[in-house]
């Protein structure tokens, strides 16, 4: 039998981890984008349209991301497009996040005073030029301590795509484990390197927190 | 698309369904009560404002808060259910995923109730001193109920949020939704019903539990 040492563990676990961060990077980049839409969209009152992006959020809000993942994986299939986990899990993971950072930017731009958008109207300026010149700059600075944070559910959520075959730090693990018989230190080396990832984040998201709130007081 | 969609293979599992759906509520309720208890415990030792508590305490829960919060569930129930038999502690599954559940949800709660509790009024709590309250007196009577009642609508999502969570603890052969779902779909060779089917049951179920927690909490939180 082969002998492992925790180095050989911890190596495959760090090489293993490039796929969960370049995973959460996609995920939240892409899943930014469509949400900037949608929130374009609900913000624009077009008739329907506030309802749909509603019932979008809701929908991801409101079932597993496992059972996202699943679909996603067998659902591409279905219109005889090739897919990998890969994919799947990236397009799942994406517009996951896109309806949660819509419904969260959404409430930072209810929070900007009814005024504001209407000294922009009386200044003749356009819906477009009302969201990019006033609105969207204020929202903004309210926004960013709760996106951060998100990044972290993110990155969180990352790991169950292990469940549909993707390699990431999750599934490196436990094919680690049934391999080195080691299960005990494995899942606890992978839950230190998933607390490692996110800890900064959750800290960076509580300070830059604290900071808005201590501008305000 | 190439293949129509055909739900009654799927359909006709329905008794495996509707074991998934009992096991699903089963362990929310289980892991809800149990992950609240453990919840306020937390928060009464972590809060700012009851009190000196040992150091060594309020670094074991701090711990423990952080480590669950920047961890994935299914790392956590994967560590339970084949990390600690290596320990000689071997778990069923559905005891392991109730643990977890119950671990996780502990966490969470904790930092949520311990913002409701930390934005009890001082003068309040002095009052309560005022009149002899024992400090556990405070803390029941005086400080828990207007917390609880200031954070519940966050509660009841982060209640949801773990109820979905739960999909994962058929991965370890609890006979919950998703697991029933995995099995219809591997019996039936029907993935795509079986999963969008168990899909919209998490959906109908996160919508009910919604309205009924929010009922609870009219009813029993805010009528004091």
């Amino acid at each position: 039998m082969v002998e492992f040492s925790l180095w050989d563990i911890l190596r495959n676990l760090l090489l293993a981890a490039r796929w969960t961060v370049s995973l959460s990077l996609i995920a939240f980049i892409g899943g930014g984008l469509v949400g900037l839409v949608l929130l374009v969209l609900r913000l624009s009152k077009l008739r329907g349209v506030d309802r749909a992006v509603g019932a979008y959020v809701q929908v991801f809000q409101g079932t597993p991301l496992l059972m996202q993942l699943f679909l996603a994986y067998f659902g591409i299939a279905l219109f005889g497009i090739k897919t990998s986990p890969w994919t799947a899990a990236a397009v799942a993971l994406t517009l996951y996040t896109s309806a949660y950072l819509t419904e969260i930017w959404r409430g930072c731009v209810a929070s900007i005073p009814k005024g504001q958008w209407e000294a922009a109207q009386s200044l003749a300026l356009n819906f477009g030029e009302q969201l990019r010149h006033v609105v969207l700059p204020q929202a903004l600075r309210i926004a960013v301590p709760p996106t951060v944070g998100f990044l972290v559910q993110v990155i969180k959520g990352t790991a169950l795509a292990s469940v549909i075959g993707f390699v990431e730090l999750t599934k490196a693990g436990s094919m680690i484990s049934n391999a080195t018989y080691q299960p005990f230190l494995v899942y606890a080396c992978v839950a230190l390197l998933y607390f490692a990832l996110c800890f900064p984040v959750s800290l960076v998201a509580q300070s830059l927190e604290r900071k808005l709130h201590g501008n305000r007081r | 698309m190439l293949i129509a969609l055909d739900f009654s293979a799927v359909l006709a599992s329905w008794p495996l369904l509707v074991r998934g759906v009992v096991w699903t509520i089963g362990l929310t309720i289980v892991g809800t009560v149990l992950g609240l208890l453990l919840g306020t415990a937390c928060a009464w030792a972590r809060a700012r404002n009851l009190g000196h508590r040992p150091t060594a305490l309020r670094w074991a829960v701090a711990s423990y808060v952080e480590l669950v919060r920047n961890t994935p569930f299914i790392v956590q129930l994967f560590f339970l259910f084949f990390g600690l038999p290596a320990l000689g502690l071997k778990l069923s599954p559905e005891f392991a995923s109730v643990l977890a559940m119950v671990i996780n949800l502990g966490a969470y709660s904790a930092e949520i109730i311990r913002a409701g509790i930390e934005a009890t009024p001082r003068g309040q709590i002095e009052a309560a001193h005022g009149l002899a309250l024992t400090p556990g007196q405070t803390f029941r009577r005086v400080v828990l109920p207007p917390a609880l009642q200031k954070v519940w609508p966050a509660m009841v999502s982060q209640i949801i949020i773990v109820m979905l969570g739960s999909a994962v603890c058929g991965q370890i052969s609890t006979p919950e939704l998703s697991y029933a779902a995995n099995l219809i779909s591997s019996n039936t060779f029907r993935a795509f019903e079986a999963f969008i089917l168990a899909t919209a049951v998490y959906l109908v179920l996160s919508m009910l539990t919604r309205r009924l927690l929010m009922w609870i909490g009219a009813r029993f939180l805010v009528g004091r």
